[in-house]
């Protein structure tokens, strides 16, 4: 199974993609098959699904047919994909699905092993090895996190703007799709990957690594990684990022720490943005920072907002104390 | 929706030893989800339930326990049990918890054949 969206592909579905060389085709296979035995269950289904695009104009047809009997469930998927250039055609087509579900319950008493072993073991590990290539690089990766819309892309076009005269900056952009992100830190002048992870809620760190590799890093700088816009499920999922970075936003409640507090207990530092707004909005920033600090004592803050750029002078200084002490 | 990936390693996990030690049923597998760990239960139970298809952990058993959130304070050392990881100590006050349980997320055991 897909561990991304949860269908039965195996393929992955996250696309790695650099400004001006977006791909064009794709081919997906997606065979679900699942089998019930014991159920007295039965199903006939056929799906058949089609689709095509033309320019701006798009048509769907579709079609389903469901028979229930009584036990066997069948269901097989088989959806086909084809994209060509400006042509685009989708034919869909499910049918058949094999269940075979086996709930027997005996109690019989096989062998017991012991595992004791952490989900999150592997993504570990590919955490430490771009922490290893990181450091050979002399890069310094800042993880940022935060919901949707408080300003992380903006913070970055602003930061790059400042700096690139001085230091490398490269950015890894993850959304769900678009490369709107990725075009528009390619415009601000630093060199872009864009991870799109389809269905997915975050990065992880193999897909960091796969990332990485497209920017081919000549020399040290700052790898700033904006992970999918989200405060819960980009906190489980280290990058191998040296400093993990929450950005709120005076729009939203200065309760977030409280209300999302695992992104806020892994974070190292956190900016509030939009601080010209506070006027018009019920935000407290002290009432934000002691919350946080509630969570995590140990977070640093950074008081600023993108769109004046009051208080960016204190995130720039930072960053290069950051590249100098390294 | 982290709990599919998270459900899809443990199933990885799982297989893994299960394969290592030939066996040829899985009845039971026990699964270790902190209260802390940043899982919803329910999410978790579906995801599962979607990531053992065409496995042989199909129709084992799926056993969740489930540690509470354990914290001893770096004020005053006190040990105590909290329900989020901002809780104010219970014996001085301080909100300045280490969590010491609750965020486990682990394949715990197996019960082959």
């Amino acid at each position: 199974m897909c561990g991304t969206c949860g269908c039965g592909s195996n393929e992955d579905p996250v696309k790695i993609l650099i400004p001006g060389e977006e791909e064009h085709t794709h081919n997906y296979t997606h065979v679900h098959k699942h089998e019930h035995g014991n159920e007295d269950h039965s199903h006939d289904h056929n799906h058949s699904y089609n689709h095509s695009h033309d320019g701006d104009k798009s048509t769907h047809d579709h079609e389903h047919e469901n028979e229930h009997d009584t036990q066997d469930h069948e269901h097989q998927h088989i959806h086909g994909h084809n994209h060509d250039n400006n042509d685009h055609d989708h034919h869909h087509e499910h049918h058949h699905h094999n269940h075979d579900h086996d709930h027997g319950h005996d109690h019989s008493h096989g062998r017991q092993l012991i595992i004791e072993e952490d989900a999150l073991h592997v993504n570990r590990l590919s955490a430490e090895r771009n922490r290893g290539y990181f450091e050979a690089k002399n890069l310094i990766a800042l993880n940022l996190v935060s919901s949707p819309g408080s300003g992380k892309t903006s913070l970055l076009e602003k930061t790059i703007i400042a700096l690139k005269d001085q230091i490398n900056i490269y950015v890894i952009e993850g959304d769900q799709q678009t490369m709107n992100d990725a075009n528009r830190i390619d415009a601000a002048g630093a060199p872009v990957v864009q991870i799109n992870t389809g269905n997915g809620c975050h990065l992880d760190a193999d897909t960091v690594n796969k990332a990485v590799k497209k920017l081919d890093i000549q020399s040290e700088g700052i790898l700033m990684i904006e992970n999918v816009g989200n405060l819960v499920c980009p906190s489980l999922f280290d990058l191998g990022e040296a400093k993990r970075v929450v950005i709120i936003s005076t729009t939203e409640g200065d309760d977030k720490p409280l209300k999302y507090p695992t992104m806020f207990e892994t974070s190292d530092i956190c900016i509030i943005n939009k601080t010209d707004l506070l006027p018009y909005v019920d935000f407290s920033v002290a009432q934000a920072k002691e919350y946080a600090q509630r969570v995590n004592p140990k977070l640093r803050f950074f008081e600023l907002s993108v769109k004046t750029g009051e208080g960016m002078e204190a995130w720039l200084k930072y960053l290069m104390e950051e590249l100098v002490e390294k | 929706m982290h709990e599919f990936s998270i459900a899809v390693s443990m199933v990885d996990i799982a297989l893994e030893y299960a394969e290592k030690s030939n066996a040829i049923k899985i009845n039971e597998v026990e699964l270790e989800i902190g209260e802390l760990s940043g899982v919803v239960y329910d999410a978790m139970d579906f995801a599962m339930q979607a990531a053992v298809i065409g496995t042989l952990l199909e129709g084992a058993k799926i056993k969740i326990v489930s540690p509470p959130g354990m914290a001893k304070c770096n004020s005053c050392n006190h040990e105590f049990k909290v329900e989020n990881i901002f809780d104010a100590c219970p014996n001085c006050g301080a909100y300045n918890p280490k969590v010491i349980g609750g965020k486990e997320l682990r394949v715990k055991s197996l019960n082959i054949d």
